[in-house]
């Protein structure tokens, strides 16, 4: 075998490397889509999104699933109003500020608080959170939109920090120093240079941190409390999609409609979290640092 | 040594096929109703006590997650909280699958409240007219001037399928109420809660929680037995047809007294009359 065969044969073997996650990937959309779309034969795709009544085992059923997907929607937005700024200013203070020991603890610590497993988060929203929630406010529940929604941004938290320090690491040297050569002191050169210039990543780091809390499953299914209702206030109850899902798929019988239902929001959930990231992706494009600045 | 390896390969290979068309003798696969898990749990440690050749593997997920493996012939026995539904049966014969129930056990559903609630007993009427959310404060049926937070099971899962049938008679929950995804949940989200109003199986009853009377009775073993008390059902396992072997001898068991005993021993109500063990803790 000459050197080019080999070369040859290895660049093939990466190929298929690279293409199995592409092929999962595929075959993943494609069983979702075949178990899902048989459900607009039945409830029409309007009704679907924006019918607010969840009944899916009664019969007749309905299959309406605008509550699912406003609880869904706000838990998200609540925790990412919570998580970006801790998770940028965290990111800030490591990349930027604090000194090399103090740096050390606090990336550390933050990749300990990304390993914690959901349940152990959802297990402290429920024991925890949610009873002091309620004696604190005096609530008729703990496990509500507030409540989610802070277990939710600790989750989301790590990935929105490291991310953005990583954008933040990579703004040139250069930048800095001429900020300091004009006489820039150290919070206007992080204000009006360094940020904007690292902009791109962090809003990337903000999409995917989103796209992580609302594809997050155990936390809303133990805290987020399953009211299948549009809320009223921050201490209502809510049903996030993925807490349906996981809460009913276990009890549906075989490819019924509520099977395809729930499949179906699946479905409404994959397009949510490509949207995250085409926004993430159009975003980072946007915001590029042409030059030595460029991610 | 070689050939011993070879002969457990093959043996193993022969196994494995075998397996997959009919289970073998000696292994068991149990799966199904997170509410009869007690009642499996407890027969199963002691049937592979006296049978020490078995391997018996149990898993919750569901009534219906277990019927549905039950006609994928992924399971032996699925244990279930309700009864088989038609369009399972149906399914089970298009994959020549012949589901009979063996009933095991009672359960009782009991209304439960935080333990400082005052209210001791609600009719059926008032539990359905509060699930239907038309009933919203405590003072309404005798308790203090609160919100009744309404909490549920997963409209999917067999315990809510049988407050259905017993209270609710396909009226709909309110879509305020909270609906959770296990007993174990909705125990902590009421002993932690003195607004709420929830409903457990017997099994699942312990001091953090009040039980509430039905009708003006008291739900016991005893009541549930003579079914005086109104909220009473059956725990099933199913099984593919007329099985032989273990699984046969597994079912005998559990529906033989000293299985009986394991299932009063668990706190739900036993098929047969058996002497009165103690309730659970």
């Amino acid at each position: 075998m000459t050197r080019h065969t080999k070369e040859i044969i290895i660049k093939y073997i990466f190929f298929l490397f690279a293409l199995v996650s592409v092929i999962v990937l595929g075959l993943i959309v494609f069983s979702l889509f075949r178990e899902g779309l048989p459900l607009f034969g039945e409830v029409s795709v309007k009704d679907f999104i924006f019918g607010i009544e969840w009944y899916p085992t009664y019969d007749p059923p309905s299959f309406g699933i605008l509550s699912l997907i406003v609880g869904s929607l706000i838990v998200t937005l609540i925790a990412t109003l919570i998580a970006v700024p801790l998770g940028v200013m965290a990111a800030i203070y490591i990349s930027e500020i604090a000194p090399q020991a103090i740096k050390e603890i606090l990336k550390s610590v933050i990749e300990l608080l990304a390993g914690l497993p959901s349940v152990v988060l959802g297990f402290f929203g429920m024991v925890i959170v949610a009873p002091w929630l309620q004696e604190t406010f005096d609530l008729p529940t703990g496990l509500n939109i507030i409540n989610a929604s802070v277990i939710l941004a600790i989750m989301a938290i790590p990935t929105i920090s490291s991310i953005s320090e990583d954008a933040l690491y990579a703004v040139p040297r250069e930048f800095k120093e001429a900020s300091y050569a004009l006489g820039a002191t150290k919070f206007e050169t992080i204000a009006k240079v360094i940020v904007p210039s690292a902009i791109s990543g962090i809003s990337t780091a903000v999409m995917l941190g989103m796209a992580r809390a609302i594809g997050e499953t155990m936390v809303v299914l133990m805290v987020a409390g399953g009211a299948a209702a549009i809320p009223e206030s921050l201490f209502d109850s809510v049903r996030p999609m993925p807490a349906s899902i996981a809460a009913e798929m276990g009890e549906t019988p075989y490819r019924s409609p509520h099977y395809q239902a729930l499949f179906a929001i699946g479905i409404v959930l994959f397009f949510l979290t490509l949207a995250f990231n085409l926004v993430a992706d159009y975003v980072s494009h946007k915001f590029r640092q042409i030059g030595s600045g460029t991610l | 040594m070689f050939s011993i390896v070879r002969k457990a390969t093959i043996f193993t290979i022969v196994f494995l096929l075998i397996g997959g068309i009919s289970f073998a003798a000696d292994s068991i696969v149990i799966k199904g109703s997170t509410t009869v898990l007690p009642v499996a749990q407890g027969t199963l440690e002691a049937f592979m006590k006296a049978n020490p050749g078995v391997q018996i593997s149990l898993s919750g997920g569901g009534s219906g997650e277990g019927i549905k493996a039950l006609i994928d012939k992924t399971t032996d026995i699925a244990t279930s909280s309700r009864e088989i539904k038609d369009k399972e049966v149906e399914l089970a014969k298009s994959k020549g699958v012949k589901p009979v129930a063996h009933v095991v056990a009672f359960d009782a559903i009991i209304p439960v409240v935080h333990p400082r609630n005052k209210v001791t007993n609600l009719s059926i009427d008032q539990l359905s007219q509060i699930y239907q959310g038309k009933i919203t404060n405590w003072k309404e049926v005798g308790g203090e001037d609160l919100r009744i937070v309404v909490i549920s099971r997963d409209s999917s899962s067999g315990t809510f399928e049988s407050w259905d049938h017993f209270v609710m008679k396909k009226a709909k929950v309110t879509p305020r109420a909270q609906m959770l995804a296990s007993n174990g949940a909705l125990v902590t989200a009421v002993a932690k809660n003195r607004y709420a109003l929830a409903y457990l199986g017997i099994g699942y009853i312990n001091p953090s929680v009040k039980p509430l009377m039905v009708n003006g009775i008291k739900a016991s073993i005893q009541t549930a037995m003579s079914r005086e008390y109104p909220m009473s059902r059956e725990l099933y396992m199913y099984v593919n047809g007329e099985p032989g072997g273990a699984v046969a001898k597994y079912i005998a068991f559990v529906k033989s007294p000293a299985g009986q005993k394991i299932v009063a021993k668990e706190g739900f109500v036993p098929i047969v009359e058996v002497k009165k063990t103690g309730k659970k803790k």
